[in-house]
């Protein structure tokens, strides 16, 4: 059969052919090469951007020890957009959370944004992780990133040492280094060296497929940056003390520094009670703080080698001692009478002895009539300063030059700066009518001031230093053990001349030998003592005592204080000459002492 | 009749065809073993892979081709009505022993090969056509003989359709090339847009729109027409029908299509947007396409194909994959090679001087053309997902073995 407009239909039917091809071209055009939006939503669409957490950095002690270190943990991490319906019920008995929660935790990252990962779960068990890790694809948008935990092999040191926790809401604003669900360190070593810790994040670049499994990397990891590894620190603490230390301050209260003159750098620093740093770590940490913030009792996170202000009580003598030496109002062999007490009006000031005493003398017995004298002579020095006021503030100016009233802001935690009154506080007081006796307390560590653990260990490295100190710190290098930490190695002069420490120094020795300060002499090395003993309105006075050695070449300062411990002699002194002695010889043999010590509860 | 090759009357076999076949096949192969290629993993020899399993079907569809091209042509159109009702009897026979794959009961299950007689039956449905176009013509009136021939395809199709397997039912509507071109009226394609254009108006707006629309062109043609009678009583008809074709468009959208089919209709017209959804597919289609750009990420770079984030994607979504890693261009050749083969066909077609060799060649051409337009489309979103595969390219065997069957005894017939 032929049909007539059999050529003309051809045509037709190849024309019209043609057109949809066309019309098809034209529209793949648009698709492939106009259009940008396709692009972009590939990317997204097969590239997951898997931030690398770096591995913060890990903190010895000055003799390499461990002090902090990382564990992993891994945390389930949700990308709303990718999210499809999927079993809740399964994932919810997976993470043992109801579906409320879910439900909850889903909105807030999908507040928070629709494609950048948010934290779903934190911190699963490597059980819940293997399990989850098998199921994954049921539960597309969820996916499970590594990161690590802080760990202490040992739980001391937890206040200096700090903690890590999740980055608030103001900090991610501030600083764009953060985003949410991030770590960064809220306090100790961990806040203060944060820039170092903390490392530098990382980018990994995957593809996943439909299913939200990882198939492998893009571009061969062309794209990834590489997260690095926080910077090593080591600390100034030698763990060994530190533990004994803690040990030693078990079932008490109060603080233990002890320092390296020469460098100010921190040997070990105790406050008890105190709390195990594992306990503030991942999970349970919000409700472990919670638990310790409560506890008003004891007060664990309360650091009192830093915050906790104390009269000095006797040992604060040494610190007027050196100033009237170098005021000019008394040398070695000034000899004050003492009657027994220093007579203020109608009160007397008590002492423990009698007669003719020099300053060592003064300092080996402690006594208040010479100290009293000394203090009422530099501030009433009317010859040097006219009035009363300027006196005082001479001598404040002498104080203040010793290190206290005042934080010494290094790489210590909330210090506190103890209180220092100045002569207005004292004009305001007394309605500008006071006199060297008003205030005459002060020159026995009693009355206004207030100072704290650390502030008086300093003193006590500028006693062995004889003119100078180094800012107490706990960081001695970073990075490597040859890199120092220069930023707090400045010598800090006292104002002090140093032939002024000679009987000072003498005085402790003899305290140590035949006075107050009997219960600190260790074996085979010369030791200087002062005790102390603070005042304490509210009960049992605190015990306090200070301690320098070895005399010769001063490798040790340590300041104790024992709150309701009574004498200075009684707990604050052999726990001082214990800790100097461990440090020093390396062992204790004293096991009488320390079993007292350690089994001695103040509570 | 003697089952010996005849020799005499070869004039060779049409050596472009092969060509494009051999091309399509190719290009199908290497575009199945990118998508199931994974960079990370050792390149394995198993029958569990994609890419060897076509690979077996390739070599199978060869020796298919030669042993087509030793047949006597005569052969072939004698038994043509045979292997119509054959394949008719397999399609049916899935109802008692086809498992279902992706909704549709339409495979039967031999050993570990799954075969699809629906593939086979649009090949026999050709070849039944155009005998019975040849020899009928002759015999029965002009319009029994449209009745039958719309029996021919229609009966395929509605028992497809039973099987849920829309797309393959649709597929017979190719046939209309070869009514068009012989002898049926050009009005019934206009018919037919207006009953898209309906069809889609009465689906984006409501009933009421399309009937004040009708009867508005009504009003219209009323006033123009208002000198001839029987013109306004013409249009009237057509307004009653088209009327009574909006009703039908509503009860078979509501009552009739399966959800999913009405949700990729609104898909298309954009009615609704879901795209964690049903809308997936198309979205992850016209991702993987249009981040192919210009030039195409290159071969085996794809990584929204080779990531799964196309559905289908070695069968009836494999043009995700060309267009992903060969990009506009990559499109643009395949496009033009298969506008080649099917004008190809066509052009033969009409220098037949045997009619059934002609009648065959424009039923299989237009078979071909709307697999490609429809698969094509779809992934592009010109035309509403409809599941069939695109011919000579897509994963499978049935498909491949019945494309293959198709074009080479069109390749035998034009060599008589």
């Amino acid at each position: 059969m032929n049909n007539p407009n059999a050529s003309r239909k051809y045509a037709l039917i190849v024309g019209v052919m043609l057109i949809l091809a066309a019309v098809y071209a034209v529209k793949l055009f648009s698709l492939q090469v106009i259009s940008k939006d396709y692009k972009e939503a590939a990317k997204n669409n097969a590239l997951r951007q898997i931030t690398e957490h770096p591995d913060r950095g890990l903190i010895y002690d000055r003799n390499d020890s461990l002090l902090v270190f990382n564990d992993a943990a891994y945390d389930l991490m949700v990308v709303p957009k990718e999210l499809r319906t999927f079993d809740t019920a399964d994932l919810c008995r997976i993470l043992d959370i109801t579906k409320e929660d879910l439900i909850k935790r889903i909105e807030k990252a999908s507040n928070y944004s629709k494609i950048i990962p948010s934290l779903f779960a934190q911190q699963m068990s490597k059980e819940d992780y293997g399990y989850l890790q098998e199921k994954l694809y049921k539960f597309p948008g969820f996916f499970v990133q590594s990161r690590t935990l802080r760990s202490y092999p040992e739980p001391i040191a937890a206040h200096i040492l700090g903690y890590v926790g999740e980055v608030n809401d103001k900090t991610i604003e501030d600083d764009p280094y953060y985003k949410m669900g991030d770590y960064i360190g809220i306090s100790g070593i961990e806040k203060a060296y944060e820039t170092e810790l903390r490392g530098v994040k990382g980018q990994r670049v995957v593809l996943v497929d439909v299913n939200n499994r990882e198939i492998g990397s893009y571009h061969n990891g062309e794209e990834d940056i590489r997260a690095i590894p926080g910077t090593s620190l080591w600390s100034t603490l030698d763990m060994s003390l530190q533990r004994y230390g803690e040990q030693l301050m078990q079932n008490k209260r109060g603080s233990i520094v002890a320092i390296e003159p020469k460098t100010g750098e921190i040997l070990c620093i105790v406050s008890s009670p105190s709390y195990d740093p594992n306990l503030l770590v991942g999970k349970a940490r919000s409700k472990n703080y919670t638990m310790l913030w409560r506890d008003s009792i004891k007060k664990p996170l309360f650091n009192r080698a830093l915050q906790a202000m104390y009269p000095p009580g006797s040992t604060f003598k040494l610190a007027n001692g050196l100033i009237a030496e170098e005021e000019g109002i008394l040398d070695a062999n000034t000899i004050y009478n003492c009657p027994g007490g220093y007579q203020v009006g109608s009160h007397l000031i008590g002492c423990h002895h009698r007669g003719g005493t020099n300053l060592v003398a003064a300092v080996q017995h402690s006594c208040n009539t010479y100290f009293c004298r000394a203090f009422y002579n530099i501030i009433s020095n009317k010859r040097k300063y006219p009035t009363i006021q300027e006196g005082y503030t001479a001598w404040r100016n002498h104080i203040v030059k010793l290190g206290f009233g005042t934080t010494f802001d290094t790489d210590l935690p909330y210090e506190k700066k103890g209180i220092l009154p100045t002569a207005e506080y004292f004009d305001k007081r007394y309605n500008r009518s006071w006199n060297g006796n008003t205030v005459v307390s002060m020159g026995i560590g009693q009355g206004e001031v207030c100072v704290t653990p650390i502030q008086m260990a300093n003193m006590l490295a500028i006693i062995a230093n004889k003119g100078y100190y180094v800012r107490p710190h706990v960081i001695k290098a970073i990075g490597s053990k040859d890199n120092l930490n220069v930023q707090y190695m400045d010598k800090i002069d006292a104002g002090i001349k140093p032939e002024y420490f000679e009987p000072i120094i003498q005085g402790m020795e003899m305290a140590a030998l035949a006075g107050t300060a009997r219960g600190a002499q260790i074996p085979g090395i010369r030791v200087a003592g002062k005790t102390g003993t603070a005042q304490n309105p509210h009960g049992r006075d605190h015990s306090v005592f200070a301690l320098i050695a070895p005399i010769d070449d001063p490798q040790i300062v340590v300041f104790c204080l024992v709150e309701n411990g009574g004498w200075g002699a009684a707990v604050a002194c052999p726990i001082a000459s214990l800790i100097a002695e461990l440090y020093l010889t390396g062992e204790v043999k004293r096991k009488g002492v320390e079993e007292n010590m350690l089994n001695l509860s103040t509570k | 009749m003697p089952l010996s090759y005849k020799h005499s009357a070869s004039k060779g076999f049409d050596g472009r065809l092969i060509l494009y076949y051999s091309l399509l096949v190719t290009i199908g192969w290497l575009t199945i073993f990118s998508t199931s290629y994974n960079p990370n993993a050792n390149l394995g020899f198993s029958f569990s892979l994609p890419y060897v399993r076509q690979l077996i079907w390739i070599g199978t569809s060869v020796v298919l081709a030669m042993v087509i091209l030793l047949l006597d042509a005569r052969i072939i159109q004698h038994y043509s009505y045979h292997l119509y009702l054959f394949c008719l009897l397999l399609v049916i026979s899935t109802f008692f022993l086809g498992s279902k794959i992706n909704g549709a009961t339409s495979w039967i299950k031999i050993g570990s090969f799954s075969i699809q007689p629906t593939e086979f039956m649009k090949l026999a449905t050709a070849m039944a056509l155009a005998k019975f176009f040849n020899e009928g013509k002759t015999t029965v009136e002009k319009r029994s003989m449209w009745l039958i021939a719309f029996g021919i395809i229609l009966t395929p199709a509605f028992i497809i359709l039973l099987q849920k397997d829309t797309g393959s039912a649709l597929v017979f509507l190719s046939f209309i090339i070869l009514f068009y071109r012989e002898g049926m009226t050009g009005t019934i394609f206009i018919f037919g847009a207006i009953a898209v254009f309906l069809f889609v108006f009465t689906l984006l707006t409501n009933e009421i729109y399309s009937l004040a629309l009708l009867t508005f062109i009504l009003v219209i043609a009323w006033i123009i027409d208002r000198k001839d009678k029987k013109k306004i009583i013409r249009n009237i008809i057509i307004y009653v029908v088209a009327i009574a074709f909006i009703g039908a468009v509503n009860i078979g959208y509501n009552k009739v299509l399966q959800p999913h089919q009405k949700q990729r209709i609104d898909t298309l017209l954009g009615k609704t947007s879901d795209p964690k959804g049903a809308d997936f597919n198309l979205i992850q289609s016209k991702i993987a396409i249009g981040s192919g750009g210009f030039f195409g990420k290159g071969y085996l770079n794809g990584t929204q194909t080779k990531l799964n984030f196309v559905p289908e994607q070695s069968t009836d979504f494999i043009f995700c994959a060309i267009g992903e890693e060969w990009g506009f261009l990559g499109s643009c050749v395949l496009g033009t090679l298969f506008l080649s083969l099917v004008i190809r066909i066509l052009r033969l077609s009409e220098k037949q001087r045997n009619p059934y060799a002609r009648y065959y060649g424009y039923g299989i051409a237009g078979i071909i053309a709307f697999h490609f337009f429809i698969n094509i489309g779809m992934t592009i979103g010109l035309v509403p997902i409809i599941g069939i595969p695109l011919p000579f390219i897509s994963y499978g065997g049935s498909s491949l073995w019945a494309f293959t069957a198709m074009l080479f005894i069109f390749i035998k017939l034009n060599d008589n």
